[in-house]
């Protein structure tokens, strides 16, 4: 299984507050809550995201409250994976819950900057800078983790089993 | 390599002859925990299994605590959601009006929670129960459903801290006092995904309730999880509470570890964390002149009977000032009832507060309890967010109960000695 896509970037705490507000949550469809993705901290995003496309962050991505809706959001935009030096603990969790792929790499954090284009082998946990010809290695999700992802969610998955 | 506490419970958990931080892994849970809020939304996810029903239904525990009895319309319609997937699905352990408690200080006390268990709970502060030597964490609302429908959880393995706790504390420090300083060190994000382990002789010097509220907010330090050694004070606190059999897990001596700091609890001050984070921490004879509007006591980090007792012994003989507002919480029914049996709410009252049936209420802005702009309070819970307890222009000073009760009585923040 492989990412592909333009990066976007932001720095450190990217809190779920900004990535979906409070004031959205009234909402549980994925599709609304797309519509208002990291709004609060980057008010073009929803208009350039196209399918496929990446995040790249600084530390402790996902951080303050345990909403679900702030994976939800990003994964319905159509981003296909986050990719930061450190995630929250509870978002990082979510995010494989409802079948966001994200990968913790300082080093590609580091080395990857806004519209380069990456892939991502989550098989092998290698990221790929396409645009600069560099690569990171990111930790590998195993088996059960790869299989919950293709599932597109935790729920899928223990169905499917 | 050796493994930490927490990592030999989970390579356990996982059926693995050992684990490695970092590892991500699926285990056997022992409890999976819900509340009146954050049950509705799994209950909801439930439906989309195609399987009915629940792994088993003695190790679900539904604790209705955070707007309950019910403060609105909407919350009562949360817990009778909660209410009829509890009947309909036979769950023992299902906590209402009357036999519930703040869950948190409820499960131990019920005998639900015992050393080596693996628990999960969509509430952030399932920690607490690491004061028993289990592992215990929050997570969200698919974790809950899943955990309910299937009895297992997938986990990153942490890594750890360890906390090396020696000495013997002064009369007025307390367990919160431990945290918060803790909290102060290493900052809000200083324990992020890693356990907090604690160890060393000085933990024989801090009570089972002093445990309860160190462990509990082991999340105000963005860990996963805080675990405590099982030594006698905590099998004598297992054997009066469970009839569940208790598994004991010790760390390997060659167990690695991030960092390690040694707590002198002799050295330690009553401690407050000023607004708007737990990290924002003073020592008592550092806080200054802050003039406060109400105190609470209570909460799942300081509603037990130790807090209650420190609280009155301040409060025995003296006047909550005028104008400002004390409300008491005790956690569970039985703590209510102990409290009450020892003459410990007669002070209260005596001394001008309120007592409430247990309830969450205050400590998350819900009710009971609310903030008007510009107000200040002293409290026993674990969260000084911006609005945390109200208006976005209220501030909460973060105490242990014998700093919150002596700050009743003057009007400012103060320490018991004052
Ligand atoms: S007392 Fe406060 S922190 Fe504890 S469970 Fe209730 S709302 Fe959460």
């Amino acid at each position: 299984m492989k990412a592909n896509g333009t990066v976007f970037k932001y720095g450190d705490n990217v809190d779920t507050d900004v990535i979906i507000p409070a004031r959205y949550l009234n909402s549980s469809d994925p599709k609304e809550l797309a519509t208002h993705c990291m709004e609060d901290i980057d008010k073009d995003f929803v208009n350039k995201v196209k399918k496929g496309d990446i995040i790249v962050a600084d530390k402790n991505f996902g951080c303050g409250s345990s909403r679900e809706h702030a994976p939800i959001a990003i994964k319905a935009a159509g981003v296909s994976c986050v990719i930061a030096e450190t995630f929250a603990r509870i978002f990082y969790r979510n995010a494989i819950n409802i079948g966001l792929p994200i990968i913790e790499c300082p080093e590609a954090a580091k080395g990857i900057e806004a519209g380069d284009e990456v892939e991502v082998d989550f098989d092998s946990g290698i990221i790929t800078n396409k645009t600069k010809g560099t690569s990171f290695q990111g930790q590998a999700f195993p088996e059960f983790m790869q299989k919950i992802i293709k599932a597109e969610g935790l729920i899928n998955y223990i169905n499917q089993k | 390599m050796g493994m930490t506490m927490t990592q030999k419970i989970l390579a356990a958990a996982a059926g693995l002859p050992e684990v490695k931080a970092g590892q991500l892994i699926e285990a056997d849970l022992d409890l999976v925990l819900g509340n009146d809020i954050t049950s509705p939304v799994a209950i909801h996810e439930m439906d989309k299994f195609n399987k009915d029903g629940v792994f088993h239904k003695d190790k679900i525990a539904l604790v209705m605590d955070h707007f309950v009895p019910n403060k609105d319309i909407k919350s009562a319609q949360h817990c009778k959601c909660v209410r009829e997937f509890a009947c309909k699905n036979e769950i023992t352990n299902y906590f209402d009006v009357g036999e519930m408690g703040i869950e948190h200080a409820l499960l131990p006390e019920k005998g639900l929670t015992v050393a080596g268990d693996v628990i999960i709970g969509a509430d952030s502060h399932t920690c607490t129960y690491g004061a028993l030597g289990a592992f215990s964490t929050g997570v969200g609302s698919t974790d809950m459903a899943a955990g309910m429908a299937t009895g297992k959880a997938w986990f990153k393995v942490p890594s750890a801290i360890k906390f090396n706790i020696v000495g013997k504390p002064s009369k007025w420090v307390s367990g919160k006092d431990v945290i918060l300083h803790i909290i102060g060190m290493i900052g809000v994000d200083g324990a992020l995904y890693k356990s907090m382990e604690f160890v060393g002789e000085g933990i024989h010097n801090l009570s089972m309730d002093d445990r309860f509220t160190i462990a509990n907010m082991a999340i105000e330090a963005g860990g996963k999880n805080g675990i405590f050694p099982v030594d006698d004070v905590a099998i004598a606190y297992m054997k009066e509470h469970s009839k569940r059999e208790f598994k004991v897990y010790e760390a390997d001596a060659d167990a690695e570890y991030d960092e390690e700091y040694t707590i002198d609890l002799s050295t330690l001050k009553p401690t407050v964390a000023f607004p708007h984070l737990p990290e924002n921490t003073r020592t008592i004879d550092e806080v200054g002149d802050v003039k406060i509007d109400q105190v609470v006591i209570g909460s799942c980090t300081n509603g037990r009977l130790d807090d209650l007792r420190i609280a009155a012994e301040v409060l025995q003989g003296h006047k909550v000032a005028k104008g400002i507002r004390c409300i008491v919480i005790p956690a569970t029914q039985q703590i209510y009832l102990e409290a009450m049996e020892e003459g410990l709410l007669k002070t209260f009252i005596e001394a001008g507060a309120i007592v409430s049936t247990p309830t969450c209420g205050p400590c998350l802005g819900g009710y009971m309890g609310i903030l008007a702009e510009g107000e200040r309070c002293v409290s026993t819970t674990n969260r000084n967010f911006v609005g945390r307890m109200g208006h976005v222009d209220s501030e909460v000073y973060l105490a242990s109960p014998a700093v919150a009760a002596a700050s009743a009585i003057t009007g400012k923040i103060s320490g018991p000695q004052e």
